[in-house]
């Protein structure tokens, strides 16, 4: 038996065989998301984008050389915690990008800034972060969560539309969700339905949507559970009504919604075919070196790495830390989204546009702008947030 | 079935134990301190392992829900931090006045079937348990709780670096594995291992098995209750995920890897899943293609798990 | 409200036939030869990815679905002589690791071959109208489809296991192996037929509900614990329970999330019979398994004192 613990002191032993770099020297930034298990195609397409970003600066993050550490967050939160101090205690991380899902954002903000390294995220904006708990050392690079759905609200708004069936999982994103888009809706909500998550049939909710006939359907849906409701929409005959959602029709879901996802508007802050510098050549790259078509948490991801570009460029090294936060709040960078700027909350202030799904010429899909819906649009929490 | 046996003998478990007391030192000197964060895991589930091990190796009860006794003990903890009390005495108690309770239901209930159906009875009582966090958006929700700090010990804030955590998740399992030794070993736990091993003949020298089992039930969730409070401290994080079936069939995993109904396969178990997983996954993306290979390699070359093999490796006879 | 009511019974029994495709397999393994396979899902899974692969490279439904069925087939034979058959005799434990190894094994490896982007396959033409149905409510002519494709499983099955010389070997191969092989009845051949035929079921299963639902590498994770549900409920190794199980939960998982509010708010305020009916309605099928088994502790229809 003593050899069993020889064992399991041999595995000890492969584990920290891991060498310890010496410090300093090359900029380090991890990336944190989730790559393994069911939902991983988000977080691929999130670290895709951050690896096309450092090809593009030559593999020089701010003139600096750079070292991008990849790891799976497993979804799990106390993992995800674990991997963070590892990054940042052991690994020497200096910024970290990540994670997709808000869950996670939770367990993973205090490791990170508490070691003095910025957090990044590329999709979670989750409204703890946004209010009373900002955190100077943390930037929501993508959007806060509530914005997606009072996109599609203000639409609504203004196409007249006087009732809306509102779809959501019943979890707390699904929950802020659908929150988000009645503070925004002036019409009244003909009922909602919360499924419970990982639901796989929605025959039930589509035959209720069916009988009340609502002038429209507000769902956020996102991952498998999108492509289930969005393939069953049309089957059950609902084309007539239209479904306007968030996270449910994207480049992550549209390969396998494929014809039936077609027409169907979503509010977005960005689309692969927004016209502002450099987006059509980040698609091109993007689907060139990863054989499909880029997603917001591609872009966001993206739009990271430039961030830190811009300030290291700015102040030079990773020592100085509060230059550099001040650095990294001016976002002096070329966004793919245009218009960029943080709030005082460090949560961004850019427009967001109604988006459909279309086909392109080559066969494949993506969501495309139709029209803006806010110019210069800020979250509502700022105001509770004491960072200045 | 005689075989769990050999690892009564207590030179492998004293074995495991110093080489645990020994990590954060060898850490140190290796330059790594970050292994007493990973090590502090292994401990923590190695707790819990534990405790399924009690109910599952000695008394043939599988429970695949057991992951909601470690949510609730990490719970405990986010629940009583937002009070204010930091208190690792009061957050175990608290853990325990609610998982007791808890499990002496479900208990009785489940403990009216035996195997799949047993299974499956605390799978669907564990799912409550998730579904329940999940919905409850009082306390986060699926978002969780981030806590600030970790618990204070006798007033001393003796958690708060990671060896200090470290060493008192070592004592608490220490103690769970010590408290057990002994449980198995008196005549309740002799009851017990005959209950699983024939009931009828339990019944016909007059036990009825049903308090036995119902006990050790209780014993093992309130142990792996106190598993979530180290758990809570660990992560600083509070999340329902911690309570999901895929966490459950992760602590049955450990425990079946490293060898069923004897308290130093679980331990063993628990160190080992965990290190095959850090260092699997710095290998690749699909890690999970070597871990599952690797299970099935030992369900068919080394039956008893890793305490087989060691059985095999050290001659085979006892 | 009543025609809805009626309506969302069809619902629910057309969800709980799709679940029945599932665990019909299942319980055939595990109630003919005691395994607990949790490899079933995964099974599933694959059966739904060769259907998305076939149907793309060949552009018709019923080809792929041709061609994926004994690509599913060979898979299961090609697990039972590599794994499964060293399983038989050893304790449920020891399959629940190896099975579980096996989902690890082949998730990832699926993963590895497609992605983890969600794949779609395409309505076969003939089956994607869908039939008006009371007012403005219609009902897809697929979903038609797979609640025969459902029924005709169960009676095939009943019919296979009541009524034919394989069926009987395997009753009795079941409750007495030895009895079984003294007779000359190759047992190890009969149950490698068991075996791939119930992996085969489970690919058929994912094959048929791929057009309705996503193809991702989660799928088969989802519909592995309600199969489980589904079998227990049932009383494990009965096809007769498996169905009645099926069809239960389906409709009270349905009928109860959709309903479950409205009838909470005839007791209580509104926004507490909401919260109340959210926190509810996704415990709903293991609130209905925890009562099954504690009123009947072997299932519906199984035996009790069995395993």
């Amino acid at each position: 038996m003593l050899r069993a613990s020889a064992l399991a002191g041999l595995l000890l032993a492969t584990v920290s065989a891991t060498p310890l770099l010496a410090q300093s020297e090359p900029v380090k930034i991890g990336v944190l998301v989730t790559l393994s298990g069911p939902p991983a195609v988000l977080g691929e397409h999130a670290r895709d984008g951050v690896l096309l970003a450092e090809k593009v600066l030559g593999g020089k993050v701010g003139g600096l050389d750079a070292e991008v550490i990849v790891v799976d967050a497993e979804g799990k939160p106390d993992v995800a915690a674990q991997k963070a101090r590892e990054l940042v205690e052991s690994q020497g991380a200096d910024f970290v990008i990540g994670p997709i899902f808000s869950n996670v954002m939770g367990a993973i903000a205090g490791p990170v800034t508490g070691a003095g390294a910025f957090l990044l995220s590329p999709n979670a904006g989750p409204s703890t972060f946004a209010g009373a708990n900002c955190n100077e050392n943390v930037f929501v690079v993508s959007y806060q969560n509530d914005q997606m759905p009072k996109v599609l609200a203000e639409y609504m708004n203004t196409q007249g539309i006087g009732d809306a069936f509102l779809l959501a999982p019943n979890y707390q994103a699904g929950q802020d969700s659908l929150n988000g888009f009645k503070q925004q809706f002036k019409g009244s909500i003909g009922g909602e339905l919360y499924v419970p998550l990982g639901q796989l049939d929605f025959s039930a909710e589509l035959a209720q949507v069916a009988a009340m006939q609502p002038s429209a359907v507000y769902a956020f849906m996102p991952g498998g559970m999108g492509v289930n409701l969005v393939k069953q929409w049309a089957q059950a005959g609902l084309s007539n009504i239209p479904l306007m959602s968030a996270f449910t029709v994207d480049e992550t879901t549209l390969p396998a919604e494929q014809d039936a996802a077609l027409g169907m508007l979503s509010g977005s802050n960005w689309a692969p075919d927004l016209d502002v510098p450099g987006n059509a050549e980040f698609v091109a790259a993007y689907r060139a070196d990863y054989g499909r078509v880029p997603s917001i948490y591609a872009m966001a991801a993206y739009d990271s790495v430039m961030l830190i570009d811009s300030a290291l460029k700015a102040v030079g090294s990773t020592e100085d830390k509060a230059a550099l936060r001040a650095a990294l709040k001016a976002a002096d960078f070329t966004s793919l989204r245009g218009n960029f700027a943080f709030s005082s909350n460090q949560f961004p202030v850019q427009d967001f546009y109604l988006t459909k799904a279309v086909k392109r010429d080559d066969g494949s899909y993506q969501t495309s702008v139709v029209e803006k819906v806010f110019t210069d649009y800020a979250d509502a929490y700022v105001g509770q947030c004491p960072l200045k | 079935m005689s075989a769990p046996r050999l690892l009564t003998r207590p030179v492998a478990a004293l074995a495991l134990f110093a080489a645990l007391a020994a990590l954060p030192p060898v850490a140190l000197a290796l330059g790594d301190p970050f292994l007493v964060v990973v090590g502090g895991r292994m401990l923590v589930f190695a707790i819990a392992a534990l405790s399924l091990d009690l109910i599952l190796g000695y008394g043939a009860m599988v429970s695949f829900g057991h992951a909601a006794w470690l949510g609730l003990g990490a719970y405990a903890v986010g629940v009583l931090m937002r009070w204010g009390i930091d208190d690792l005495a009061l957050q175990v108690l608290a853990a325990l006045a609610v998982a007791l309770p808890v499990a002496a239901l479900t208990g009785a209930i489940s403990l009216r079937t035996r195997g799949i159906y047993f299974i499956m009875i605390t799978l669907a009582f564990g799912q409550m348990a998730y579904f329940f966090f999940v919905s409850l958006s009082a306390l986060g929700g699926d978002d969780g709780m981030a806590l600030t700090h970790r618990s204070t010990l006798a007033g001393l804030r003796l958690m708060e670096t990671d060896e200090g955590l470290y060493y008192v998740t070592l004592a608490a399992l220490a103690l769970a594995f010590a408290g057990l030794w002994a449980l198995v070993r008196s005549r309740f736990g002799r009851v017990l291992v005959g209950t699983r091993e024939n009931a009828l003949r339990m019944q016909a020298v007059g036990f009825r098995p049903f308090p036995f089992q119902l006990t050790a039930y209780l014993i093992s969730a309130g142990i792996c209750a106190v598993a979530g409070v180290f758990l809570a401290n660990q992560a600083l994080y509070v999340s329902p995920a911690y309570m999901s079936w895929q966490r459950s069939g992760e602590l049955i995993v450990m425990v079946i890897l490293g060898g069923i109904g004897n308290l130093t396969g679980a331990v063993a178990g628990a160190v080992v899943t965990i290190a095959l997983e850090e260092g699997l996954a710095r290998w690749s993306d699909h890690w999970r293609l070597g871990f599952g290979l690797l299970l099935v390699l030992v369900v068919l070359y080394s039956p008893g798990g890793l305490t087989g093999l060691a059985r095999r490796l050290t001659g085979g006879r006892e | 409200m009543t025609g809805l009511f009626l309506l969302q019974l069809l619902n629910g029994a057309q969800f709980g036939i799709l679940l029945f495709l599932v665990a019909a397999g299942l319980t055939l393994v595990f109630g003919i030869m005691d395994f607990i396979n949790l490899a079933h899902g995964v099974l599933y899974m694959v059966g739904a990815y060769l259907m998305a692969m076939f149907t793309a490279q060949t552009g018709s439904f019923w080809l792929g679905l041709g061609l994926a069925l004994p690509a599913v087939l060979v898979l299961g034979l090609v697990l039972e002589v590599t794994v499964f058959r060293r399983l038989y005799d050893r304790p449920h434990l020891d399959q629940v690791l190896a099975t579980f190894g096996l989902v690890l094994m082949l998730s990832e490896g699926v993963r590895i071959l497609w992605g983890s982007a969600p794949l779609s396959v395409p309505m076969p033409a003939a089956l994607s109208a869908s039939i008006p149905l009371l007012g403005p409510m219609r009902y897809p002519v697929y979903r038609l489809a797979v609640i025969g494709a459902g029924i005709a499983v169960a009676l095939g099955l009943w019919w296979l296991i009541t009524r034919t010389r394989a069926g009987m070997l395997l009753r009795a191969g079941a409750s007495n192996r030895a009895m079984v092989s003294a007779l000359g009845v190759d047992i190890g051949r009969l149950f490698r037929l068991v075996f791939a035929f119930g992996a085969m079921l489970a690919g058929f299963a994912g094959a048929l509900v791929a057009p309705i639902l996503s193809v991702d590498p989660g799928m088969g994770d989802n519909i592995l614990i309600l199969t489980f549900v589904v079998i227990v409920i049932g009383g494990a190794g009965s096809i007769k329970g498996a169905f009645v199980a099926a069809l239960m939960v389906g409709i009270i998982d349905t009928v109860g999330r959709i309903f479950g509010p409205i009838w909470l708010r005839a007791v209580m305020d509104p926004q507490a019979a909401a919260q109340a009916g959210r926190v509810l309605a996704p415990m709903l099928v293991y609130i209905l398994m925890a009562a099954v088994l504690a009123w009947r502790p072997a299932g519906l229809f199984g035996r009790a004192g069995a395993r």
